[in-house]
């Protein structure tokens, strides 16, 4: 019997069709826009002005204060401006623009491919490099990954947990990226293990990447404490919360993190990112990012300047197919339409999904019928059509006392839904104001 | 039989009396006083409960006005000055007279000046579209049009125009309570002092990108040329990121920077037609309004520059 989550979730199709692509680079952009504020916390400053030439890997954005992160360049040249361009938000933000001139590293970066296992270093070393190389978490929620491994006074981390579950449909990058830089990932998560101070490692990922399971399980016979575990396909369960109730049983308290219950999760794309930083002195300014779709003409993983303009990736894929109704940021469940094919790949894009026109609509949407699907696949338990109604009605302590804080916006209860209703819409924004309205009140 | 009648009445009207006796020293002993101002202040008030002076409803309002010694920061802007001078006069005390102020909205992107670029098919809600991208045209701090501000209005002040895809108010009906200031997510709605004959002058844009991004999206855009701000004499207009601003304490509604806006970001209402001039920008801008005498004036001056 596989492992998986006990609560609630729920089986879209899953659509891997790039499954099959190596990751291939991505040709140079010319001109890539970076944001200061990729990352969950305070933006960036920028410490570059107009003008001024920069090289791949130098600092361009400095962090503000512990829940912020560092910005590098992901090209080298002129930095052309620093001024409001439309990012994934669908805003206008604060971007750093460099025109490309050539590709010249910095040269404390070693550019090889050779394995580099030097496993000397202490937990504040390796701290201290994940802070300078701007490591965020590349699941998609972009969490410093620093603050994770800054465990608070008091309590203490017994599990080292590695995302590869990729539950989202569609999406690719991190089964590539498991099947080709396996030795690498181990490497990584030894360090990781190091920076916690802790000796077990679990890396879960779902039955349907079998090739990886294999690949990795081997690998892993090779290090003392780490071990891989297929789980039943089942979303959402590359949900931090629900893998560590898949693995380990524990259950994370309502409002409290993993570190609560000794775990602390990471994506296998984060452990790649901490393992390049810590032994090849990479800061990140690349990642690997899915692009796909039914119609697209090359659906493929690419390893892309953090930066690039999403129509670039388009382009690499055979271009935007002509029944495209909807360019998505992500997967087909969390992920976001953009706006505009200028938006540049940021630190948390792990895919661009085409849907076809036919796909793309939203189906009627009628009255909820208290049919209560959306009840039985939550995965954290809530009661989806009840926050519905009151963030509709404003009711906001109501909200806050049926844990609206605790959901997770995997979007399983619109997916379900026979009626259609904008449930993850009036959750979200329902749960936005709660949050805000109690940091105003802390203040 | 009888005998059963007579006590029965006697042990209830017993029973009754004793609990008579108790409850009164109960009362008695956990009396509240309540200033009876109060119940007459609350008389005096609008009773629309709509939080515009920024307590719950107006009994609070009522309370916190006879509590406290002054008029300070207490104005139903609903009632306005008559109201509160009745108020006061409960009160015993002098009421501060405001002035009265009217809502309007900076924004004057309407279909034909905004084009539309995508596609918003989620919930109708302002709040929740704002939340997740810049809109459906290429400005992000313009309107909407899902009209949250119209579901807000406890006055029947606001309501959706579908030609132009904004909202309108309605100056007779509006009482500033501000409800639609808070409602809006982009900061649209300001009040504005009321001038006489509900004339007021405006720019009806809140864009702040610069001037040719911002043109680029919206062609009645205010693209922070700073003409206006040059001309105005009486210091009225400011100028804050690529966007201006008319002071409506200040302004004096003199009507110099209308004519000079190159976009027509600048909204006249309430005023008779400009006379000619032979200043040809002046006689650009106001061919439309000689044209047609019907259009009312806030449509004038966005015709001269398409």
């Amino acid at each position: 019997m596989l492992k998986t989550f006990a609560k609630g979730g729920v089986h879209p199709p899953e659509n891997k069709i790039s499954a099959k692509s190596k990751i291939k680079d991505l040709q140079l952009p010319e001109t890539i826009s970076i944001p200061i504020s990729q990352h969950l916390g305070t933006p960036s400053k920028p410490i570059v002005e107009r003008g001024e030439q920069v090289v791949v890997g130098q600092l361009i954005a400095k962090n503000e204060g512990f829940v912020s992160s560092n910005i590098h360049s992901s090209v080298s040249g002129k930095i052309a401006k620093i001024d409001n361009v439309i990012d994934s938000s669908g805003y206008k933000r604060k971007s750093i623009v460099i025109s490309t001139e050539g590709d010249e590293w910095d040269k404390n970066i070693d550019r090889t491919d050779k394995l580099i296992t030097d496993f000397s270093c202490s937990s504040e070393e390796i701290i201290n490099k994940v802070i300078e190389a701007g490591i965020v978490g590349l699941g998609g929620a972009t969490f410093p990954s620093h603050v994770k491994l800054s465990i608070p006074r008091g309590k203490k981390a017994e599990y080292l947990i590695i995302n590869g579950v990729e539950c989202e449909p569609y999406l690719t990058a991190d089964h590539a990226l498991m099947l080709e830089k396996g030795e690498e990932l181990m490497v990584g998560i030894q360090l990781l293990k190091t920076a916690l101070k802790v000796d077990k490692a679990l890396i879960g990922i779902e039955n349907n990447k079998p090739d990886a399971i294999k690949h990795l399980s081997e690998l892993a016979q090779n290090f003392k404490g780490i071990n891989v575990y297929a789980l039943k396909v089942k979303y959402p369960q590359g949900g931090e919360k629900q893998l560590i109730k898949a693995l380990l049983n524990r259950e994370v308290p309502s409002g409290g993190l993993p570190v609560d219950v000794g775990v602390v999760a990471f994506n296998v794309g984060t452990t790649l990112a901490v393992y390049e930083a810590v032994q090849k002195n990479k800061p990140l300014f690349e990642r690997i990012v899915t692009v796909t779709g039914k119609s697209i003409k090359h659906p493929s993983n690419f390893r892309v300047r953090i930066g690039t303009p999403v129509s670039d990736l388009l382009s690499a894929a055979g271009g935007l197919p002509e029944n495209a109704g909807k360019v998505i940021n992500g997967g087909p469940m969390m992920g976001k339409a953009i706006s505009d094919l200028s938006v540049p790949i940021t630190k948390g894009s792990s895919g661009i999904l085409i849907l076809p026109e036919s796909e793309s609509g939203r189906r009627k949407v009628r009255s909820c019928i208290r049919c209560a699907k959306c009840v039985s696949i939550c995965p954290m338990g809530l009661e989806p059509y009840l926050l519905m109604s009151l963030s509709r009605k404003n009711l906001f302590d109501r909200l806050e006392s049926n844990r609206i804080l605790d959901c997770i916006e995997c979007g399983s209860c619109g997916y379900i839904c026979p009626s259609n209703t904008e449930l993850l819409e009036y959750l979200r924004s329902g749960k936005a104001t709660v949050s805000q309205l109690i940091r105003t009140s802390k203040k | 039989m009888s005998s059963v009648v007579l006590y029965t009445i006697v042990s209830l009207s017993g029973l009754g009396v004793a609990s008579a006796i108790v409850l009164f020293f109960v009362a008695q002993r956990f009396k509240v006083y309540e200033d009876p101002r109060i119940d007459q202040v609350e008389e005096r008030l609008p009773a629309a409960n709509c939080g515009g002076c920024g307590f719950a409803g107006c009994r609070n309002f009522a309370e916190a006005i006879v509590k406290s010694d002054d008029f300070e920061g207490l104005y139903c802007p609903v009632g306005g000055n008559e109201t509160m001078e009745e108020v006061a006069k409960i009160l015993g005390r002098e009421a501060v007279a405001q002035e009265p102020k009217v809502a309007v909205l900076r924004c004057n992107g309407a279909c034909e000046f905004r084009p539309k670029i995508n596609i918003y098919e989620g919930v109708a809600s302002c709040a929740i579209a704002s939340a997740l991208y810049g809109g459906d045209t290429g400005c992000q701090y313009g309107c909407l049009g899902f009209g949250d501000c119209v579901l807000v209005c406890n006055f029947d002040a606001l309501q959706m125009n579908n030609d132009t895809g904004l909202p309108e108010v309605n100056d007779t009906n509006c009482t500033a309570c501000g409800a639609c200031v808070k409602e809006c997510p982009r900061d649209l709605f300001e009040l504005r002092k009321r001038n006489k004959k509900d004339r007021k002058i405006y720019v009806a844009c809140m864009n702040e990108d610069k001037g040719g991004i911002a043109k680029r999206s919206c062609s009645v855009t205010c693209t922070g040329c700073t003409l206006c701000f040059k001309i105005c004499p009486f210091e009225a207009i400011e100028m804050n990121n690529n966007l201006a601003f008319i002071d409506s304490e200040k302004c004096r509604l003199c009507r110099k920077c209308g004519p000079v806006c190159p976009t027509g970001a600048i909204i006249e209402v309430g005023f008779p037609p400009r006379k000619e001039k032979t200043d040809d920008d002046v006689e650009k801008s106001i061919t439309s309004t000689i044209d047609n005498p019907d259009i009312s004036d806030n449509d004038k001056n966005n015709k001269s520059d398409n």
